[in-house]
């Protein structure tokens, strides 16, 4: 079945900005740990927490599975799972937090 | 900066009507649906936190500093990773085979550093069973260690596979969807290790 025919897949990064990127993950994993013990930022804690670890998140669903590069429709049905999932965790805390409270 | 677009042969049997290869649309939709999995686990871990009746709670085991080294290990097992697939996509064989191999054994080891963990916390009276903490705790983080356990398995076939010459650069699709997979993983890691760990034990 001859005939194939041959498709150019999207541009990747080159290894030299994967090790970037690792670098940078690395480095915001040490700053949570930082952070952690920092009586200071208490008070902040969790939206620095969620910042950091959004940060990691995008940082690898973007360069290494490579969806800053690749087709929208990818993205697109990632983020329909992401949503779903987000909303069962608010739809569930409202519901019996409220129930158990 | 960016290297040069891979060549893939594209076979009838995944001719695409999208212009994307069926099997990558297939485990970004499977991606998709593990999202939800694993949002289910977490929304139960949160909406049970700070109602179990009995210790140890989070704060008596969970041990932050061993946890930043198994979370630093899984992130650069993605780093591994990826360097596999760039050395397939540029027809480097025997280097995809090292980081594959490294990839893998990033990830045992960390799967040691969640058996090390399991042990102490059933040593210091925490199982499924102690409270509410324990049970979804070992729920949420068990899972996540079992697809770790899928990943390395998968990886070591890939290996295996590249050994009996099933994998060229035309092939890197196989490489990229293991890699997809474990990417995933570790992102998932990244969501667990914020909410568990450091806001469990900070909060």
């Amino acid at each position: 079945m001859e005939h194939r025919l041959q498709r150019r897949e999207p541009a990747h990064p080159t290894p030299f900005t994967y090790i970037k990127v690792a670098a940078v993950l690395g480095a915001i994993t040490a700053l949570e740990v930082v952070v952690f013990y920092m009586q200071a930022l208490r008070p902040v804690v969790v939206p620095v927490f969620l910042a950091l670890s959004a940060t990691k998140f995008a940082g690898v669903v973007l360069f290494y599975m490579h969806l800053k590069f690749d087709s929208r429709l990818f993205s697109g049905l990632f983020a329909i799972g992401l949503v779903l999932a987000a909303a069962v965790i608010v739809a569930l805390m409202a519901l019996f937090r409220t129930m158990f409270a | 900066m960016e290297q040069t677009a891979p060549v893939r042969e594209v076979g009838e049997q995944h001719g695409p009507a999208t212009g994307l290869d069926h099997r990558k649309l297939l485990m970004w939709t499977f991606l998709g649906s593990e999202c939800m999995f694993f949002g289910s686990l977490i929304a139960t871990y949160l909406v049970y936190g700070g109602k179990s009746l009995v210790g140890p709670y989070p704060k008596d085991v969970l041990n932050i500093p061993v946890t930043s080294v198994s979370t630093f290990v899984l992130l650069m097992s993605s780093l591994m990773m990826v360097l596999a697939l760039a050395a397939i996509q540029r027809g480097d064989v025997r280097a995809m085979r090292v980081w594959l191999l490294a990839t893998a054994v990033l990830g045992i080891t960390f799967l040691g550093f969640q058996a090390f963990e399991f042990r102490t916390f059933v040593l210091e009276g925490l199982t499924p069973r102690t409270n509410l903490f324990g049970t979804t705790f070992f729920t949420l983080t068990g899972f996540h260690g079992a697809h770790v356990m899928v990943g390395v398995i998968w990886l070591l076939s890939l290996v295996g596979y590249s050994l009996r010459g099933g994998l060229a650069r035309e092939s890197s699709l196989n490489v990229e969807l293991a890699g997809l997979y474990w990417h995933f993983v570790d992102v998932v890691w990244i969501v667990i290790f914020t909410v568990v760990y450091l806001l469990g034990v900070a909060e």
